[in-house]
């Protein structure tokens, strides 16, 4: 254990310190942070990064630095190496999929990118993406069995971050991003010409070690009502699991943005608990999925914010949305959904078919599957993307789908909302769309996803989550559990 | 009895009642604003009855008002001479219903305008010996004269003005028409009085001329209506002056600020009448302006406002206007009670654009409900039978869709209905003057959406 502190007083607001303290008592701060421990380069990283203050973001790292101090320090050096060199051992064929997880800790790949977004305007994405890299290779070798709860929740230090970050620009008056003559007013319209300011929901990027996701407002919705949520976990034996979930709000019902958000991150969140517990991915898909249905019934029964701005058609429906759902872990790949929301599959050798993992809960897709149209007439007609299951308290019964999949090659996982396959329908479009270096750069390919989708007119929200496959080679398994 | 759970500082809400959901190239925004006051009065909504209103006052606190009541005088006060027997008692029964501490006065009105009580230029504070004095010099009223109600209005202001108080109110009561001064002479008092009290106007008999009261019920925010039968004027009286006694603070303005260009097309009360007050605005800043809503007790009203938004693209979302009730100082700053946000929202979901918002419907259908009804008696007056017949017929048709039931009765009276749901009807022959008179100063009475 780690004498966490020599400190008498918090360095971050003064207040006097006890003996023994993991955080400040007043204002949160990480006080494990700052003496580091031996050999403790990645906390550095990461603390180094977001500011710590008493926040949200705080909390999260907190928890983290716990889990990390009960760990004996040597183990987490022992990983870093560990790491690499695991996915290090396959390197047969294809040399692009076999970095992919030695990229993840090898910042020096998927930094150089990254720091070409962080130019582009998202200064959050890099250090998220340093920080969990570190992060996720401490237990995995050290603790399989003790450690995975903790390790679980390292992911939702980086969620935390981008929304920190935000408040601190617009701290005094903002001018208008429409008429650049008015200030911002607290309803967050402009003062001079009413226009609404964008949101923080408007746009929204997040990049794990191997997975990344961007979800955005289109060009013609006045709001972003998908939502999504990407995390890692760890399993029992400590091999990495990852996480993505995209859900789209369905317009017509009340407050659909509030039903995705709520939709995906308690998917998420049953899935960081069941996964390190063991539980069969599949399984844990499709308790994810009930888990998420309920949280959406819930704000039914809820009165949200005030229901007298929505139109009185719409204050009279449940809140609801779609959900897509995909976990890479041990060689599975495992899908869940309701909806018409999709995942497709694009292998890294594009010479192989790509293929869609879902089928629509759509009317369109149930009158092919009846046979009573072709695919041609019935995405043809008006009513082709009415959906026919959702999640939401008005659904007539909840049928959550899983499919389970043991690709034998390389590949992304592309998981997102109709408003990015309304432009890449069929899967050999989809993989036309998806730039060949998708497994290296997921990031980056998600932002050129979406890009295709508001090129292609941007009609509706756009989330696309992009999550790296790599076949797992043989002995890099068995590298894993004897770590 | 007082309501002390209440708190006596009045509490504004506003809710505002819309859809927001425009279609591309869209740019009319309707909003419904429901404005409502809790807590002004002490009474909780209970109605005051006589003399158990005055022990309501908190002890400690004198009530913050002052009163005039103006009582038409005229020579044609006497015929028939119950009317002037009943406006005596009525004025003696409002001034049962004053609260002790209120000041108050009498006005005698004709061509001029005399002061009846307390007589000294000023005003008298209410309490069993001065209403008891009051009560007296009222037996000094006699018909005699002509008719000047800007007269009658100066003077009122006058003595209202020599009281330090908040709430200042008027009640006039006449009964034949304005002759013995120009109508510009009614305008210009309107418009000097207008703003520095308020003022309810009754008609008695059926010889006054609706649009002079209405008129002057409008400019001054108060109330208008007919006492057809001279006998319910001490009910009518009393109950004005209860409502009066309600009003906890006055001069409230209902803001409305709007973005750069965005043009205002209409203001309008719409409940629990319908005031046009588009024209009444005065410039609060280069964004906003202030529309007069008078004083305030525990009450509702709802307000119809309407703006016309530049065109903008699908996707995008605006606030239309800000709409916030204000209470002016003193020291020239005002204090802002409560607001709500009207928003334009462009979308290419047709169900969402083209739907209408209940309450908006409702009260564009009160609004014409009065407008027809008073075109409809013109044409009626003018001879006009078949646009009347149109007109009236639309009027029931109105009235009874949204459940208008008093409006519905007093139409009933005027024509004959076939079928209220198409709006066929037949003028009645023979129209007693007192029920067209009621309808007409009624017209502009509304109802609220039924919930």
């Amino acid at each position: 254990m780690h004498q966490p502190t020599a400190l008498s007083r918090c360095p971050s607001c003064e207040e006097p310190l006890e003996s023994g303290d993991l955080f400040c008592g007043a204002c949160g701060y990480d006080l494990s942070a700052v003496p580091p421990p031996p050999d403790d380069h990645p906390t550095i990283v990461i603390n180094g990064a977001p500011a710590p203050a008493g926040t949200a973001s705080g909390a999260a790292q907190a928890e983290a630095r716990q889990g990390h101090a009960g760990h004996s320090g040597p183990a987490h050096a022992g990983g870093a190496v560990d790491w690499p060199s695991a996915a290090g051992t396959d390197g047969t064929a294809t040399p692009a999929p076999v970095h992919l997880p030695g990229e993840l800790p090898g910042l020096d790949s998927t930094g150089v990118p990254l720091s070409g977004h962080t130019s582009a305007g998202y200064g959050s994405a890099p250090s998220p993406a340093h920080a969990p890299a570190s992060d996720f290779e401490l237990p995995a070798p050290a603790m399989p069995a003790g450690a995975p709860p903790h390790v679980t929740d390292l992911p939702s230090a980086d969620p935390a971050d981008p929304r920190t970050a935000p408040p601190a620009v617009p701290a005094g008056t903002k001018l208008c991003v429409a008429c650049r003559a008015g200030h911002v007013d607290t309803d967050g319209y402009c003062e001079n010409c009413g226009h609404a300011q964008p949101r923080e929901r408007d746009h929204l990027e997040q990049e794990l070690d191997a997975v990344a996701a961007v979800s955005d407002r289109g060009l013609r919705h006045h709001r972003n009502e998908d939502a999504f949520a990407v995390s890692s976990a760890a399993l029992p034996d400590g091999s990495p699991a990852v996480i993505a979930i995209v859900c789209d709000g369905v317009s017509s019902a009340t407050r659909p943005d509030e039903a995705s958000a709520a939709a995906s991150s308690a998917a998420n969140e049953v899935l960081l608990a069941a996964l390190p517990l063991g539980t069969h991915p599949q399984q844990a898909m499709h308790e994810a999925i009930v888990a998420a249905a309920e949280a959406v019934n819930l704000l039914a029964a809820r009165p949200g914010r005030d229901d007298g701005h929505e139109a009185a058609h719409r204050a009279q429906n449940a809140p609801a949305c779609t959900i897509v759902g995909a976990v890479v872990a041990s060689g599975l790949l495992v899908i869940g959904w309701v909806g018409d929301s999709r995942a497709y599959w694009v292998p890294d050798d594009r010479t192989g078919p790509p293929a869609r993992l879902t089928e629509d809960d759509s009317w369109a897709a149930q009158m092919v599957a009846a046979g009573l149209m072709n695919e041609a007439e019935a995405y043809a007609d008006e009513r082709a993307h009415a959906i026919t299951g959702w999640l939401g308290a008005d659904a007539y019964e909840l049928e959550p789908h899983t499919a389970s999949f043991k690709p034998d090659r390389s590949g992304v996982v592309v998981v997102c909302t109709d408003g990015l396959w309304n432009y890449a329908e069929s899967p050999q479009e989809m993989a036309r769309a998806l730039p060949p270096d998708a497994a290296q750069q997921p990031l980056r390919s998600a932002q050129v996803l979406v890009g295709h989708a508001l090129d292609g007119g941007g009609h509706d929200n756009v989330t696309v989550a992009l999550l790296p496959f790599a076949v797992p080679q043989q002995g890099a398994g068995s590298a894993y559990s004897t770590a | 009895m007082a309501n002390f759970s209440k708190s006596t500082v009045p509490q504004f809400s506003v809710e505002v009642y819309q859809n927001e959901y425009l279609p591309e190239g869209g740019r009319e925004v309707n909003a419904i604003v429901t404005v409502t006051s809790t807590g002004g009065g002490t009474t909780g909504g209970v109605p005051l009855t006589g003399a158990s209103a005055r022990p309501a006052t908190p002890p400690g606190q004198g009530p913050d008002a002052a009163v005039v009541i103006m009582v038409d005088c005229s020579g044609s006060m006497d015929y028939p001479p119950t009317k002037m027997r009943n406006a005596r008692d009525a004025t003696s029964a409002a001034i049962d219903t004053l609260r002790d501490g209120v000041a108050f006065a009498v006005v005698a009105g004709t061509h001029v305008a005399k002061e009846v009580y307390p007589g000294n230029g000023g005003l008298a504070v209410a309490d069993s010996a001065t209403r008891a004095e009051a009560r007296n010099a009222l037996r000094k009223l006699s018909a005699g004269g002509g008719t000047a109600i800007g007269t009658w209005l100066r003077l009122a202001d006058r003595l209202l003005s020599s009281a330090d108080v908040s709430i200042r109110h008027g009640i006039l009561l006449t009964d034949g028409r304005n002759e013995h001064e120009k109508p510009e002479d009614l305008r210009a008092a309107l418009d000097a009085c207008a703003g520095r009290f308020t003022c309810d106007a009754r008609g008695v008999g059926t010889d006054w001329v609706v649009k002079e009261v209405t008129g002057i019920a409008s400019a001054m925010l108060g109330t208008a209506d007919i006492v057809a039968d001279p006998a319910g004027l001490a009910a009518d009286f009393t109950e004005m002056m209860e409502n009066a006694m309600g009003k906890e603070v006055a001069d409230v303005a209902l803001r409305l600020w709007t973005p750069v260009g965005v043009e205002i097309k209409f203001v309008k009360q719409v409940a629990p009448t319908v005031e046009e007050l588009t024209e009444r605005r005065t410039d609060a800043n280069p964004r906003a302006g202030d529309y007069p809503t008078g004083s305030w007790g525990d009450e509702s009203r709802d307000y119809h406002v309407s703006v016309q938004v530049p065109e903008a693209g699908v996707g995008q979302e605006m606030l239309a206007a800000r709409v916030s009730l204000i209470l002016p100082a003193a020291d020239g700053t005002s204090q802002v009670l409560s607001q709500g946000l009207v928003r334009a929202v462009w979308t290419d979901d047709m169900a969402a654009s083209t739907s209408i918002n209940p309450q908006v419907a409702h009260y564009t259908g009160q609004a014409e409900l009065a407008q027809v009804i008073q075109q409809g008696l013109e044409a009626r007056k003018s001879g006009d039978f078949d646009g009347a017949t149109a007109k009236l017929g639309r009027a029931v048709q109105l009235a009874s869709d949204s459940g208008n039931a008093d409006t519905a009765k007093l139409l009933s009276k005027v024509v004959d209905v076939v079928d209220a749901a198409t709006g066929t009807v037949r003028l009645k022959a023979k129209v007693a003057d007192a029920d067209e008179m009621t309808l007409e100063t009624r017209s502009t009475k509304t109802v609220r959406v039924k919930k």
